[in-house]
């Protein structure tokens, strides 16, 4: 079964105490400081309404908009290219990577780059990326991906950083004194900066409008990778695009207030071309890489759509009931939470990724946060649409890959029952005498891995309604 | 408090699946609690369940079919009260988005129209007004996902909550974080479900409230199920049970 894998790596999550531990206690941080900065709630709900108008208008225009982003971007000196799919978004970065001699890339944090799996394909071709975002440092010397997409390391506590540190950075000691250990990081890659001929960063939004690339960050190592090399290379989703410059201020406000509880991030920079003459620092040469990898797909459907109003704040995950008790690895994917359950069935197909989307109680915490407002609920109830479903019109990869008949009867005999009160009141009596002597088997027995059985009544509630007398019509 | 809508002669009610096979008590409760207004109460019975199991499970035509046969028993242009805010949700925020492009796309949202939660329905509509009759208990109260989020009724809830005197309220930690339920992911990602059933019942028991208090009996399965095999003994019921309970000094 293809619920294997996930099922197996959310009973090692849940079985981690420690693993448990740092996400209820990094998750509830989280929780409080998006609270603290979003308190009244009419001014939260207008400004997500703002963010989320201002995303469909933008995913309205979506083809308009590229094009308009890629005039500017050139006009500025800025260098556009177009990837389809990860592996050409990888050759892209290497040719350019290649063309320049180098043999490092420092890189800004970046979801995108985890999307072409970057790193793995650089070093393949002898070139080192080297992570600066304190996150990313953290679990690249330890050779892990992230759990999170804001906070890559939050998996970790500060007595696993320190031992991660001890034991990977040459010369550091054991320390769990946060400062000491900020310390170390900025003496590994202070170096590396000026070492290396590339730098390469993600992308928050890009502005048609005027061809600016916005990305925000709290550690000036995104500052670093966009002026300290020669050449910045920047990676985005097609669907980063918004349309003005004047859209910036509301999404900032909710990315950052979402994301990390901040009104404003230490830094935020916006990038509209290479050093102009005259000018003293940034890069001779700014690349900007566009990768579809089936958002184009995702795209042609309207209710699907929504999926790409997406601004990666990652509050679905600090929200999500589930992922707070199993952290990112467990589910397999590059994107994690609920974000990830929506978006990945769609970009990798249905039987390989299928699975994820039955993988919420749909309690809808993560919509009401949503600073965007994406009804993750309800698109996750169309994937498991999709997964049943043998319409052709659907352009979701692995349609159907669900079908089966044993399950198509029993919903049918549901139905039957369920529509046919005589019936239905006769399985009702003859549950309320024998259920209570049912086998655990089949869907009583998962139920009672957990909870006691449950107890049927002895006499039904139309039964009872029916001896007391009260109206039927 | 006063009511924001006329009174009306009839109402009808909607018992739910569940409390029908696993909870009558509970839903005679809230049909008493309705007739005490001077309200004649209406129970179809031809009704059987809102359709959710299949609507979120992928079988979207199966719960129409069975939706289609709530709105057809439920026909009289009079309020259809609810004792389930996942029920309640599901005919008045789902049943419109379930019939788009049906041709009873018209009869699917006046009926959802027509859709009250319980509680709401005895605060906006009756505006009732509780004498509690009962002995000093302390209780808890866990906000069920839909009523929370869907339906936007728990502060109806909590409002009759509060009317009673001798009860003393004891708030959960994650009072809004599911239960883990979610109907049949309950059984389709049993561990997932059990570690948030469990999270909850801790959260109850570090209360020492002898009850939690719901106004959804999925929820309140799924959590007594958990507690009882863990050998905990808080009890877990239905408002409106708990409320004609303490005006009787049950």
């Amino acid at each position: 079964m293809a619920n294997e894998p996930f099922e197996n790596n959310v009973d090692r999550a849940l079985a981690d105490a420690q693993l448990r531990k740092n996400f209820a206690f990094a998750m509830g941080n989280f929780i409080l400081k998006r609270r603290a900065v979003f308190s009244d709630a009419e001014q939260t709900e207008r400004l997500r309404t703002i963010g989320h108008a201002i995303k469909q208008r933008a995913l309205s225009r979506l083809p308009e908009l590229l094009e308009q982003l890629e005039a500017a971007c050139t006009r500025n000196g800025i260098r556009v290219h177009w990837a389809e799919t990860t592996a050409v978004g990888n050759r892209i970065v290497l040719e350019i990577i290649e063309s320049h001699a180098a043999a490092r890339v420092v890189k800004g944090k970046s979801m995108v780059s985890e999307e072409m799996h970057l790193n793995a394909f650089l070093a393949n071709h002898g070139i080192e990326a080297i992570e600066t975002d304190l996150g990313e440092f953290i679990i690249q010397l330890n050779g892990e991906t992230p759990s999170h997409i804001i906070v890559p390391a939050i998996h970790k506590n500060k007595a696993q950083i320190a031992q991660i540190f001890h034991e990977k950075v040459a010369g550091a000691p054991y320390t769990e004194e946060v400062a000491e250990l900020n310390a170390i990081a900025r003496n590994t890659l202070r170096r590396k900066f000026y070492e290396a001929g590339i730098g390469l960063s993600g992308v928050n939004f890009a502005v048609a409008e005027t061809g600016t690339l916005c990305l925000v960050e709290n550690e000036g190592n995104g500052r670093m990778c966009t002026t300290v090399p020669p050449v910045h290379i920047a990676v985005m989703g097609l669907e980063k695009v918004v349309e003005r410059l004047e859209d910036l201020p509301p999404l900032l406000r909710l990315l950052t207030g979402s994301a990390t509880g901040q009104l404003v991030t230490t830094y935020v920079n916006l990038i509209t071309s290479p050093r102009r003459e005259g000018e003293k620092d940034g890069p001779q040469e700014v690349h900007l890489v566009i990768l579809d990898n089936g958002r184009s797909r995702i795209y042609q459907d309207p209710q699907l759509r929504q999926t790409l109003q997406c601004v990666r704040c990652g509050t679905c995950l600090n929200h999500c009931p589930v992922y707070t008790r199993i952290g990112g690895h467990a589910y397999g994917f590059v994107y994690p939470g609920p974000i990830g359950k929506i978006l990945t069935p769609q970009v990798e197909g249905l039987e390989k990724a299928g699975t994820l989307a039955f993988a919420s109680s749909l309690c809808g915490a993560c919509e009401e946060v949503c600073p965007v407002k994406i009804p993750i609920p309800a698109l996750l109830r169309r994937l498991r649409d999709e997964s049943y479903s043998s319409a052709p019109e659907s352009s979701v990869p692995g349609r159907g890959c669900k079908q089966n008949w044993a399950e198509r009867l029993a919903w049918k005999g549901w139905a039957f029952l369920n529509t046919h009160p005589r019936l239905n009141r006769l399985t009702t009596a003859l549950l309320g005498l024998v259920g209570d002597y049912l086998p655990p088997a089949g869907p009583l027995e998962r139920w009672m891995r957990y909870r006691s059985e449950p107890k049927f009544a002895p006499r039904s509630l139309h039964r009872r309604i029916r001896e007391e007398g009260i109206a039927d019509e | 408090m006063t009511p924001e809508f006329a009174k009306p002669s009839n109402v009808y009610f909607f018992g739910t699946c569940l409390i029908d096979a696993f909870y009558p008590d509970a839903g005679l409760a809230a049909i008493r609690l309705i007739e005490r207004e001077g309200v004649r109460v209406v129970f179809p019975p031809g009704q059987s369940c809102c359709g959710q199991p299949a609507y979120n499970s992928g079988f979207p035509d199966e719960a129409r079919a069975v939706a289609r046969r709530q709105i057809q028993v439920f026909g009289r242009d009079i309020p259809v009260v609810v004792p389930s805010g996942s029920c309640a949700a599901m005919m008045k925020h789902h049943y419109p988005v379930l019939f788009a492009g049906a041709d009873d796309l018209a009869q699917a949202r006046a009926f959802a129209a027509r859709v009250f939660e319980w509680s709401e329905f005895m605060t906006r509509v009756l505006g009732v007004r509780y004498e509690d009759r009962g002995r000093p208990i302390r209780v808890t109260w866990h906000s069920s996902c839909h009523a929370l989020r869907e339906m936007k009724v728990i502060e109806h809830s909590k409002q009759l909550l509060r009317q009673l005197g001798n009860v003393e309220l004891a708030e959960l930690t994650n009072e809004s974080e599911c239960c883990g339920f979610g109907g049949t992911f309950s059984i389709k990602h049993p561990a997932l479900s059990g570690a948030l059933v469990n999270d909850k019942v801790d959260d109850i028991q570090a209360t020492g409230a002898a009850r939690v208090i719901a106004g959804d009996c999925g929820c309140l399965m799924n959590i007594a199920g958990a507690a009882q095999l863990r050998g905990w003994p808080f009890q877990a019921q239905h408002l409106a049970e708990f409320i004609w309970e303490r005006i009787h000094g049950e």
